[in-house]
Formats: structure tokens, C-alpha cells, sequence
């Protein structure tokens, strides 16, 4: 009891002391409580995690610049605008807003060779920087590509750029599983499955063309349910992409499949893409304990029958429904050797896994050599929710959405409940 | 069977004229039907909705505490279900990316019954749907 006392003195002494540290050296309020140990994260022995910036919003994919400025787009406007850029101006290691503009909501946001790319649900657009980092004219992106599908659904466009001027960007299925009527029980699978036809895969397009559409598009790879992370390789030259694997076996097909097994399944999956490649969604899904691609049920499938011949199959099989929102190779110095050319994801967390547990809620990290996991993926950053347990996503406090490396090898980490963005080094400091 | 189901209606539809002294009395029924309602809500809503009808956050609603599934709307109510839902319309403030599955399998009974379980469950507290009403309304959407 005693100690406990003492321990809470100290912590009221520090408390006190950072508030009187803020009052005499800054102009401008700050927080007046000190932020969380290690941000409130779990990180392995060596790295430590701090916020550099917080309420930003509903902060979904992110993008560092080589100056160490962060763009994050925003799913819902907030005061009109769509793109908060972050600059830490001040050196003090928290970051400011610099400036917010783009009067559209979405997901992806990318940089490359001196432009800034930015997704709405339905259009890309580009802006050229400077050579600070700073975008010229944010009142007149150069619009790319217009008019893909937005139905709501899985409408969030990602992006990717390689070296030789395209652009990738995911088109979402707006559907579970293309039965005719979605999520619905007794409704069948729809054969072929139109959806493909203009969604349900990655389309590729150029970086420089203005108002490209599906015509003169390139689908690059098909049979991809939603794709929210993918990332250009430079090593192997090649795109890699998380999926969102499909839901509710269970409410669909109670006679074949029970809560658990709905719970666990399918996986969640990993794919190395050639051009194009079909993953095989929505006529088969992935089984990582049986290690097969399973014929859907909307197909004629039991839960056993394989499918998907022609097919490719994921590079790694996760465990169901943990929404992986973000995809990174790391090409930085600063962490340990064993982290170099592998692969950050992060998880959004689960919602589809009730009434079990749900699960998710961090960022995993996947060893690669010569472009293939290379060893068992890890969770690297966890804690984000908050709670031990999250029962209902609405429990957890932050949910990991994207992911940037910094000019200097750090990892960000960016969270869309409450737009705070993270900071992960190595060494501490 | 069919004579449970003619005296649930009448039971149901007594709940819900009776004035409000004569309420204990015909709780029972009530009560019955939010019981089986909990199972078709186990089976077909809670993916969604989830156990505590809190929802997802964007991308299912929640039922507990929403505005319209308390409210005196059934029509609306029963064609959300029979239906589904597949339009970005704003419910409580929020907008809401999920689609709804479609129900058009479940009886008018069965209806009622889950009506009356998200309509009586967690924070909700709202008069019964009776079987009359539901298909009454069943009538008006086709
Ligand atoms: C596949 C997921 C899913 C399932 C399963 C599901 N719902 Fe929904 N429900 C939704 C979504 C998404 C919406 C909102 C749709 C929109 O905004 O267009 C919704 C809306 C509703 C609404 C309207 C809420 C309001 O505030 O107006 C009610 C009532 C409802 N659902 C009840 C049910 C019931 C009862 C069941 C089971 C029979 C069920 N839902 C099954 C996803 C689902």
C-alpha cells in the first residue's frame, strides 16, 4: 500500500513537472497529461513506439515524404478536406498540421518520383511536390483515373506505383461472395461471376494519362475479393497483395459449417502477383489448416471439396478475417537485419468472428528472402485496441489501418478510429 | 403446430390492444416470443450486428439504442428484413458500408419474434410486434 502511494507521488510529481515543462516553453496549449508508455503498444526488446500526432480523423493509408513530412488520407471529410499533411516543423518529435486539403473522402494515398497519388472511392489523382516535400497546388490534382466502381462496399481504392510509370489500384468486389443476392442464405453463386468483369481485382493503369477508366485500363490480376494492402516490391519488381478473405460461412451454410469453424475460417491471405494472375475469389476460398483452396459453398462446395485449379495460392495464409488494411516492405536500415526486405501488415481487426473473440488489432511482421516469407509471421506492434480482449470492434480505441516507413528507416503507423499516428524506431532512444 | 401459432397471434395481438394494468398478464407471451426471436438473431444477425447489438463501427449499425428499431415504424422495420439493405443512407448520424442480407425465407412468425427480441434486448425497450401487424405489413412491400 505503502508503495503504491509512492509510486502514484511520482507519477503526480512527473505529471505535474511535464505540465510546467509545456507552460514555460511552449506558446501554444499542448495535452497536459504525458502520453502512454511505449504509446500504449507492445513492441519486441530494442524498438520503442510513441504518437506524433493524434485526432486527425478517420486516418486510413499514409505516406511519408523523403523530407519526413506524412500525407494521411481521410475516409470521412473533416472540416471539408480529405488530406491532412503532417510536418514536424518544431524538430520537438511531435508532428503539426501543416495543412489539410482534397475535398474527397478515401483510402489510398502513395508518392512517387515528385507526385503525391490520392484515391477517392471512384477517381486517382495526382499532384507534383516540390522539392521539399510540399504539394505545389493542392487546389489542381491532375486527375488519372476516373469512374471505377463505388457500390459501397469494399469501395476503398489502394494503391501501388512501380518504376516503370503505372499505377496499381485495387477494385474491390462489392459483394461477399457474387452470390445473386448478397450475404443472403439460399441465394446462389453467380456463374460466371459478372462482378469480375469491373472489380474484384487490381487494375493497372499510367501515372500520367488524364481520366483513364476501365476502357483503356489493364486488369492486372482477378479473382481477388478486396485488396486494402498492397505495395510494389523493388527487389523482385513484383506487386504483392492482402486480401480480405470471405465472410460468414456459418450464417450462410449453418448445415455445413458451425460458429467456430466460421470463426477460422477462411484465412486471410498473402499473394506475390504476375500479370494476370487470378486468385480464384469468389469460386474458391483458402483453408490454411487443410492448406487447400476450397470450393465455396455458393459453388457446390462442403467445406472439403478443392477448387481453383487454375488458381494461384497466397505466399501466407493468416487466420480468418483480421482485415489486413495495410502492406509494407521494409526497405530501411534502422531496424535489425532480420527485418530488411520483410513485410509489415497491418490488421484492422476482426468483427466477423463473433460470438468468439474477435482478433486482429496489430501490426505483423513477415520474414522474406529473395522475395518468399522466409520464416513464420510474428506479431510485431500489438496493443493498438486498448482492451485485452475485444469482444465488439466498437471496444477497441485504435485500430491499425496504414503503414510508412520514414526517410530514416522508422515505421508509422497510422489508426482510423481516432486518427492518431505512431512511431515505431529502432534503437530507443 | 397451427394451434400454437393462431394462439401466439392472439396472444401477441391481445399484448399489444390491452390497456396497460392487464400488461402483466400477457407479458408471458411477450416474453416467449423474444426468447425464440434470441435464436433467429443468433443465427442470421449477429455476424453483423453482433451478440450486444452494438454493431460494427461503419460498416454494420447498431441495433441497441437505434432510433428506428425502437421506434413505431414496423413496415420499415419488416422490410429491412425480408429485404435487406443496400443503399447508403444515413441511420443515427453515421453512413454504414455492409450490405444487409435479404430474409425473404423467414415466416411472418419468425419475424415477429426478432423483431421483438432486438426490439426488447440491451438498452432497447419498445411494444410488441404482433404476426398480424408483420404480415399486414408483409402485404404493403411486395
Ligand atoms: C451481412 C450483415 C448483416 C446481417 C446478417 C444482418 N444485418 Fe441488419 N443491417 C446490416 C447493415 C449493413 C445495415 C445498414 C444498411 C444500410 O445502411 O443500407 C443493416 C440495417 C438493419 C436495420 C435498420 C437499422 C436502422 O437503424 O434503421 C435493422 C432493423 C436490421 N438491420 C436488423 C437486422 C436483423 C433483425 C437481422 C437478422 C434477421 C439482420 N439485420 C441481419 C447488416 C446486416
Amino acid at each position: 500500500m505503502k508503495k503504491r502511494l509512492l509510486f502514484s507521488f511520482a507519477i503526480f510529481c512527473a505529471v505535474v513537472n511535464l505540465v510546467a515543462a509545456n507552460d514555460s516553453t511552449n506558446t501554444t496549449p499542448k495535452k497536459l497529461v504525458a502520453d502512454p508508455v511505449n504509446a500504449g503498444l507492445k513492441t519486441p526488446s530494442g524498438f520503442s513506439a510513441s504518437i506524433v500526432a493524434d485526432n486527425l480523423g478517420r486516418a486510413r493509408h499514409i505516406v511519408a515524404t523523403e523530407q519526413g513530412g506524412i500525407y494521411v488520407k481521410l475516409e470521412r471529410l473533416k472540416e471539408g478536406k480529405g488530406i491532412v499533411y503532417l510536418k514536424d516543423a518544431d524538430g520537438d518529435g511531435k508532428m503539426e498540421i501543416n495543412k489539410t486539403f482534397a475535398n474527397y473522402y478515401g483510402t489510398g494515398i502513395a508518392i512517387k518520383n515528385g507526385y503525391l497519388y490520392a484515391s477517392s472511392d471512384q477517381d486517382v489523382f495526382r499532384y507534383k511536390l516540390d522539392d521539399k516535400g510540399n504539394v505545389i497546388d493542392t487546389e489542381n490534382p491532375q486527375r488519372i483515373v476516373k469512374g471505377l466502381w463505388d457500390k459501397r462496399q469494399h469501395a476503398s481504392k489502394s494503391l501501388a506505383l512501380d518504376d516503370a510509370g503505372n499505377i496499381y489500384v485495387n477494385i474491390g468486389a462489392p459483394s461477399n461472395s457474387c452470390q445473386e443476392t448478397d450475404r443472403t442464405k439460399g441465394s446462389k453463386g453467380m456463374n460466371p461471376c459478372p462482378i469480375l468483369d469491373s472489380a474484384g481485382g487490381i487494375w493497372q493503369f499510367k501515372v500520367d494519362l488524364a481520366d483513364q477508366s476501365y476502357h483503356n485500363g489493364v486488369r492486372y490480376a482477378t479473382g481477388l475479393r478486396n485488396v486494402v494492402g498492397l505495395d510494389w516490391n523493388q527487389q523482385q519488381k513484383k506487386l504483392y497483395v492482402t486480401m480480405h478473405g470471405r465472410d460468414m460461412l456459418y450464417t450462410l451454410y449453418p448445415d455445413m459449417f458451425d460458429t467456430t469453424v466460421s470463426a477460422e475460417l477462411p484465412s486471410e491471405t498473402m499473394y506475390a502477383i504476375n500479370k494476370g494472375d487470378n486468385a480464384g475469389w469468389p469460386y474458391v476460398y483458402y483453408d490454411h489448416f487443410q492448406q487447400k483452396k476450397i470450393l465455396a459453398p455458393e459453388y457446390g462446395g462442403d467445406g472439403k471439396k478443392t477448387g481453383g485449379e487454375n488458381a494461384i495460392d497466397p505466399i501466407v495464409a493468416f487466420p480468418a478475417h483480421m482485415g489486413p488494411n495495410a502492406l509494407l516492405f521494409y526497405t530501411g536500415n534502422q531496424f535489425p537485419e532480420k527485418y530488411r526486405q520483410g513485410a509489415f501488415i497491418a490488421f484492422h481487426g476482426s468483427w466477423n468472428r463473433s460470438p468468439l473473440p474477435q482478433e486482429g488489432y496489430y501490426v505483423v511482421f513477415v520474414p522474406f528472402k529473395d522475395g518468399k516469407p522466409s520464416g513464420k509471421w510474428e506479431v510485431f506492434a500489438d496493443g493498438f485496441s486498448g482492451t485485452g480482449v475485444v469482444k465488439n470492434p466498437r471496444e477497441a480505441q485504435h485500430r491499425p489501418c496504414g503503414l510508412t516507413q520514414g526517410p530514416d528507416g522508422s515505421l508509422y503507423v497510422s489508426d482510423d478510429v481516432k486518427g492518431t499516428i505512431y512511431k515505431i524506431s529502432y534503437p530507443s532512444k | 403446430m397451427k394451434f400454437v401459432y393462431i394462439v401466439t397471434i392472439l396472444l401477441t395481438t391481445t399484448a399489444f390492444v390491452l390497456p396497460e394494468e392487464k400488461a402483466t398478464v400477457v407479458q408471458a407471451p411477450l416474453k416467449a416470443s423474444i426468447e425464440r426471436g434470441k435464436t433467429i438473431y443468433l443465427q442470421r444477425c449477429m455476424a453483423c450486428h453482433q451478440a450486444d447489438g452494438g454493431g460494427v463501427p461503419r460498416l454494420n449499425p447498431p441495433l441497441d439504442a437505434a432510433s428506428k428499431v425502437k421506434g413505431n415504424d414496423k413496415v420499415y422495420l419488416v422490410r429491412v428484413i425480408i429485404k435487406g439493405m443496400t443503399e447508403r443512407v444515413e441511420l443515427d448520424g453515421e453512413y454504414y458500408d455492409n450490405n444487409m442480407s435479404a430474409n425473404p425465407d423467414l415466416t411472418d412468425m419468425q419475424i415477429t419474434d426478432v423483431l421483438n427480441y432486438i426490439r426488447n434486448s440491451w438498452s432497447n425497450k419498445a411494444n410488441a410486434v404482433t404476426v398480424a401487424e408483420v404480415k399486414a405489413a408483409r402485404a404493403k412491400i411486395k
